[in-house]
């Protein structure tokens, strides 16, 4: 018979390692796992209390922040459907109506995505170089400069 | 002319890698040397090409020769010399110059160092690295030629993405690719130890100080990486297990693996196998790793440009795992042990859970990072699993491989005996457990982090318990006490320099544990001369401005923040607004304590300035790991030199 490269017993604990994280693995995997929603998906089968991650594109005229408050709300839109999502937090930099954004957290029972993260992203097309010469840079320019004292 | 220029070069360059790699091949196989040194004069030929090839980007970023694509989009007349320099490697295209460069430079050390003292290897070394050249630029001149011209050229540039001014981006893709490149050469000589049969401890020995030096390297980028999230991003961690930092600590752990693995085999002649393997899959990590986040198939926070790179790296990646599977099933029978493990407890089984945990830790973050693709190929659903997945499964592994990290340095070697174990372990073990009470006593609550630190005062009694028996024998012997202690250090440096890595990674391992268990943070909204308060410390609002500042434009908050004993101190937390973005970037405003870091970031504003969203965090020990840092600095400098007993013989 070919001799074992290492003595049984150290197979038997390597053996024991690799089961422990087989189970660590699948243990983890069962308690973090996050799906990936589109708002169609999300809408056809909601599970109240199940984490998802949530994507599509922050519509138009629906953002609504509250500084005081720190409440922010908005609907994720992928074309077909919207979902309104609720979250407690300044929206991120690159959040903007418009635009994407993957929002994670879980759908509750009174109809609205609880929003626990947003990750905004950035666009992904190539944007044509413009440089201060454009008008919306100049205007916040302008505005900032004669709000301030 | 400067872009028919470059790309003349990067094909020349080329042809002349591939030229040398089956030119050294052939030397090597049919033992005429004329060839082998022709193809020396190819990687010499290579090397000056990709420099200049570096040099003219470089000169290009310099003078805004927007007739680049890659100068256009990467740089604007707005950026300052010193960020259009690093912009060079800012992007995807110029990155894979700098990588293309750092492996000519390893051929040219390789060259300089290893042409007579590694004889027999080096005709398959230079193929390897000259192979591994010519896929880089092959990429150079096919998938991301950073030479392409744009017709016609822009008037003005886009300009570098602004989270990548910072000091932290220019230090910090260079001291990762100095790693991943470093790895190339171990990855060279295992694969020349097999062409050639020499299995045994020669290329080992030859290539530690290599893999100890790219080792160091990569832990440097890991480090700088944090940084530059920390300080830069805004969101007050350090490690978000996102996909482009597992790509970079994957490799991390299987050449931590390696380093400790290699010493078996040195002392007794076991797991040669192991240890090429690992050697291969470190590499190959390294190479799916950019095919994972160059590709696309895995979404990342990090916005990289995409493109037919990712096949590019895969077909390597697939050669690269293929050539090194035939050459291991050829030499099967020369890579069988001569030794054998005898006890379990002994530094030998020790080591090997080691390498069992490492590798088990890399399988677990290559599971995670992967899983969408596996889930969504599998089940058709796409899931994800998050930082608590990475977390939840890699504490325990970690926690491990510190309390081995005590325990392998000090036991015997074969069969630890009652009394060896006695007189290594019994204080470390007592202190380590008064430590855990005592921290109980102080009132952590947190089991993890009770354990974490009490191993780690286990770990530091154990080097303490080494050094100061070392020491005392010298004493004895009649040296002061001063020389003695330097002595120790400069002739075991390897033994010592892995003691001092060591503990700089358990200073590390207290910054995580620290910051993980005890890092507060809330949000507010404040009109100007309010405030709040956490941890002790009051945060009040006292001012709004606006100014503009080099190549953006500046909205700043000023914060008096106090806390009862000590004076005022005043942050700044802003907003940039860049001509060329859409959106502003939070500008974080930080004071690094040894425990506490303030760390403020300014969320929202009131155009009038009368009102302010701030995020504020005190984040708990986090320094440490940046002192643990420098530790490791000092470490791998100890553990670089040259080893004495290695001098005596060469001499």
């Amino acid at each position: 018979m070919k001799k074992l490269p290492l003595k049984p017993k150290f197979l038997v604990g390597i053996a024991i390692v690799a089961l422990a994280l087989v189970y660590m693995i699948y243990a983890g995997v069962s308690q973090s796992a996050v799906y990936f929603v589109t708002p169609s998906e999300l809408k056809a089968a909601p599970k109240a209390g199940k984490a998802y991650r949530l994507g599509g594109m922050v519509e138009k005229g629906s953002v609504s922040w509250k500084p005081a408050t720190l409440d922010l709300s908005f609907r994720i839109s992928d074309g077909q459907a919207n979902v309104p999502v609720r979250h407690t937090g300044t929206p991120p930099d690159l959040f903007g109506e418009g635009r994407g954004a993957v929002v994670e957290g879980r759908w509750t029972n009174d109809g609205y995505f609880h929003a626990t993260q947003i990750l905004a992203k950035h666009s992904e097309e190539y944007k044509a170089p413009h440089d201060a010469a454009s008008p919306g840079y100049q205007e916040l320019m302008k505005s900032l400069r004669t709000d301030q004292k | 002319m400067i872009p028919e220029i470059g790309y003349g070069m990067v094909i020349v360059a080329f042809l002349l890698a591939g030229y040398g790699a089956v030119a050294a091949g052939v030397g090597g196989r049919t033992g005429r040397t004329a060839l082998v040194e022709s193809a020396q004069h190819a990687a010499l030929g290579v090397f000056a090409l990709v420099t200049c090839a570096l040099l003219l980007l470089a000169y290009a970023f310099l003078t805004f020769d927007f007739s680049l694509r890659y100068v256009a989009m990467n740089t604007n007349l707005a950026t300052p010399y010193y960020y259009r320099l690093t912009a060079v490697w800012g992007a995807l295209e110029g990155s894979i110059v700098l990588w293309a460069w750092m492996v000519a430079l390893y051929t040219l050390i390789i060259v300089l160092r290893h042409r007579h003292n590694a004889r027999e290897f080096y005709p398959w070394v230079l193929t390897v690295m000259l192979s591994v050249l010519a896929f880089f630029l092959l990429v150079m001149a096919v998938p991301a030629p950073p030479f392409e011209r744009i017709t016609p050229a822009p008037m003005n540039g886009r300009g570098l993405n602004p989270l990548l001014e910072d000091s932290g981006m220019i230090t910090h893709p260079v001291a990762l690719y100095l790693g991943f490149t470093g790895l190339t050469v171990p990855f060279a000589f295992a694969i020349a130890a097999l062409a050639t049969g020499r299995v045994g401890d020669r290329w080992i020995t030859l290539t530690r100080r290599w893999a100890i030096t790219a080792w160091y390297f990569l832990s440097l980028g890991l480090l700088i990486g944090g940084w530059w999230s920390y300080h830069v991003l805004g969101w007050g961690g350090y490690w978000a297990w996102d996909p482009v930092e597992n790509a970079a600590f994957m490799p991390w752990l299987t050449a931590t693996a390696f380093l400790h693995s290699v010493m078996i085999q040195e002392r007794r002649r076991m797991l040669k196998l192991w240890n090429i393997g690992l050697v291969i899959l470190t590499f190959s990590l390294t190479l799916f790793g950019t095919f994972l986040t160059r590709s696309g198939v895995i979404a990342s926070v990090h916005a990289f440009t995409q493109g037919s790179i990712g096949m590019f790296f895969l077909a390597f990646l697939s050669i690269v795992v293929l050539t090194s599977l035939g050459l291991l099933a050829w030499r099967w029978e020369a890579l069988s042990a001569e030794g054998e493990l005898d006890s379990v407890v002994s530094r030998e089984s020790a080591f090997l859970l080691n390498n069992v945990l490492l590798v088990a830790a890399t399988f677990t973050v290559f599971f995670g990072t992967v899983f969408p693709l596996l889930s969504e190929a599998v089940r058709g659903v796409k899931v994800s699993v998050g930082a608590p997945f990475f977390n939840q499964v890699n504490i325990p592994v970690f926690l491990g491989l510190i309390f081995l990290m005590g325990v392998g340095p000090l036991i015997a070697w074969r069969r630890a005996s009652r009394d060896n174990l006695r007189r290594n372990f019994v204080w470390p073990v007592i202190i380590g457990a008064a430590s855990a009470g005592l921290f109980f006593g102080l009132g952590v609550r947190s089991t993890i982090a009770i354990i974490s630190l009490a191993l780690t005062v286990f770990v530091a009694v154990t080097i303490a318990v080494d050094y100061l028996r070392a020491l005392r024998a010298r004493r004895r012997m009649g040296e002061a006490l001063l020389p003695a202690m330097g002595g120790l250090l400069v002739r075991h440096n390897r033994r010592y320099g892995g003691f001092v890595i060591h503990l700089g990674i358990l200073v590390i391992a207290v910054g995580v544990t620290g910051s993980q268990a005890w890092s507060l943070h809330r949000e507010a909204t404040l009109q100007r001369g309010e405030s709040v308060e956490l941890a002790g410390y009051k945060f009040q609002f006292d001012n709004l401005s606006s100014r503009e500042a080099g190549n953006h434009f500046l909205v700043e908050s000023t914060f008096k923040v106090t806390n009862g004993k000590a004076g005022t101190r005043e942050l700044r937390p802003a907003k940039k607004f860049y001509p060329q973005e859409q959106s502003p970037i939070a500008h974080v405003d930080y004071h690094l304590g040894l425990v506490d870091d303030l760390y403020l970031v300014l969320g929202d504003f009131a155009r009038d300035g009368s009102q302010a969203t701030v995020k504020v965090q005190v984040n708990r020990m986090v320094s440490w790991i940046w002192i643990g840092g420098f530790i490791l600095t000092l470490g791998a400098i100890l553990a670089i030199l040259p080893e004495r007993g290695e001098r005596r013989k060469t001499a």
